[in-house]
């Protein structure tokens, strides 16, 4: 392990009875690094970014942030640690205005403010994603792409070390699509270290660094996104045995 | 604070001196009715503070009253009254923290049915114990009069609008906001919502158990039955969501139209209270959802869409 390592896998397995949904992984994310994990449906992403984020308990192996391990800790330790999600499915919360949802990311997180501060903060952050104008909305009256926006608000404010977004460019049409690979651009700018799991191979190949890619659980390639996705075990995995 | 926090805080005193007014009638039977008004303006604005945000619904505040009631029935005998008090209190606090550890990992439904339980499992440990001793309640004989009672209870109800208000602009009740909107994601931005939760609970469970306390001169003779009544889980739920959750003095416009019409249905029917109970329970989940405050929102909102668009 690196001296700049921010998330460490080793070994992690996930099993559900019978079924092993993350089988044995083991990789690292580098500060300011853009990683994605990918790999076909069920593959086992998204539950490998359950067990970091401590949605799950992973039955085996070890997950460690600089070093500490986070392994078996409940997910609100984990969050005030500085690891910081998006959801498959955007939850937002239904009861308060858009300025609320992003100020409940930054109360209780990694750097925790709160009264004015908490509401200064928040408001530095809309601006930044471009949603300023929208702080006193409800979040019943935003279009799509803004709840993915709210959301990824949420989770900046509490200022992570580590951001992980589970397929947060999922489901955008072809503007929003553009407009959200250019705002994951600007955070990648700043020097954020992000884990993304993504579908989107044009996002993939202009946002990330490197990959790890999976199948059936297992990590079947590591590297570079560019020697990654012209590995033909990948393409197989992706494709399947007659197009490789 | 704010200009708004003073003069809602101004209306709230001044409320509260004129409610303090009342005993002053010298009618019996309107100062009988402040004291039921009061006592569940306590025991449902105290209820709300936990149930309201989290959606949990407790019905274990008769298990507290009870308790209450009990501290000071088997303690007026060996300690001054205002000991007992808080006493009362602290035993319901610490048990509703050890109930709320125990379930509050539960999801909703087995939530109520366990706070249900509670109430009526403390009500046969409580009667086995005095048929093992041999006597069937106990009395509770002080010199406090109907006009006392009235205003101790109304002073606790000021102390528990006092504590709701400061829980609301506090983290923790925005934690607890956080909470009832969506669980994982309250524990995905750090927050410790076992622990949220069991404070509030601990709250109105220590309130009901104080509550309990100051009502048990009124009743002279207490036993289980009347002391760990069922009913009253069932009225302090039905008169909270009668007036709303969602603000702090929800459950106050709710309270005391439920205690009126309670009032003339207990003196007319007195054979169908519970048939009523159920009933008016139905009616309020099926006409008024949201409770008064509900209602009120509505309104509002659509007079604001109308003048919008005049």
């Amino acid at each position: 392990m690196m001296a700049n390592t921010v998330i460490s896998l080793r070994g992690a397995t996930k099993q559900f009875g019978g079924l092993v949904a993350v089988d044995n992984v083991s990789f690292d994310v580098r500060e300011h690094e853009v990683l994605g994990l990918i790999g076909p449906n069920g593959s086992g992403k998204s539950t490998t970014l359950n067990l970091i984020s401590g949605a799950l308990p992973a039955t085996d192996g070890e997950i460690s942030l600089r070093g500490g391990t986070i392994t078996g800790l409940p997910a609100r330790q984990i969050a005030r640690k500085g690891v910081s999600r998006t959801f498959q499915l955007v939850r937002l919360l239904p009861s308060m205005n858009v300025l609320e949802n992003v100020m409940a990311g930054g109360v209780f997180g990694h750097r925790r403010r709160w009264g004015q501060s908490a509401e200064r903060h928040a408001m530095q952050v809309l601006e930044k994603i471009g949603m300023a104008d929208k702080a006193k909305a409800h979040v019943g009256q935003l279009t799509y792409i803004d709840t993915k926006r709210v959301e990824l608000a949420r989770a900046l404010s509490g200022e992570p070390e580590v951001l992980l977004l589970d397929e947060w460019l999922a489901g955008l049409n072809p503007t929003e699509l553009t407009e959200g690979i250019d705002l994951i651009h600007r955070l990648r700018d700043e020097g954020r270290t992000i884990i993304l799991v993504e579908h989107v191979m044009d996002a993939i190949r202009s946002l990330c660094d490197n990959c790890v890619v999976m199948s059936s659980g297992k990590k079947i390639a590591e590297g570079t996104t560019d020697d990654v996705l012209s590995d033909p075990e990948v393409i197989r995995a992706y494709l399947g045995d007659d197009d490789a | 604070m704010k200009t708004q926090d003073w003069k809602n805080l101004g209306w709230s005193a001044a409320l509260l001196v004129v409610a303090a007014l009342l005993p002053l009638t010298n009618d019996g039977y309107l100062i009988s009715l402040g004291v039921s008004i009061a006592m569940y303006t306590v025991l449902a604005t105290s209820w709300a503070l936990f149930s309201g945000p989290t959606h949990y619904i407790s019905l274990a505040t008769a298990a507290f009253f009870g308790i209450g009631t009990y501290v000071m029935g088997s303690g007026i005998e060996h300690l001054p009254y205002w000991v007992l008090l808080p006493i009362a209190g602290l035993i319901g606090g610490v048990i509703a923290a050890l109930v709320g550890l125990a379930t509050l990992r539960l999801s909703g439904v087995y939530f109520v049915i366990f706070t249900l339980g509670l109430a009526e499992m403390t009500r046969q440990a409580v009667t086995w114990y005095q048929n093992q001793t041999g006597h069937k309640g106990t009395y509770v004989l002080t010199e406090l009069t109907d006009p006392d009672i009235y205003w101790q209870l109304l002073g606790l109800a000021a102390l528990v609008f006092l504590l709701g208000w400061a829980i609301g602009r506090s983290k923790l009740g925005f934690a607890l906001r956080i909470i009832g909107d969506d669980e994982d994601v309250a524990r995905h931005v750090g927050i410790n919502t076992a622990l949220s939760k069991i404070a509030l609970f601990v709250v109105s469970g220590a309130t009901a158990a104080i509550v309990g306390a100051m009502i048990a001169p009124r009743y002279i003779y207490i036993e289980p039955a009347t002391a760990f009544t069922p009913m009253l889980s069932f009225q302090v739920v039905i008169m909270a969501l009668l007036g709303g959750t969602g603000r702090l003095w929800g459950p106050l416009v709710g309270v005391i139209p439920f205690t009126l019409l309670w009032e003339a249905i207990s003196s007319s029917f007195p054979n169908q209270t519970t048939l009523l109970l159920g009933l008016s329970f139905l009616a309020i989940v099926y006409l008024l959802p949201g409770g008064f405050v509900g209602l009120y929102d509505r309104l509002r909102g659509r007079a604001k869409k109308r003048s919008a668009m005049a």
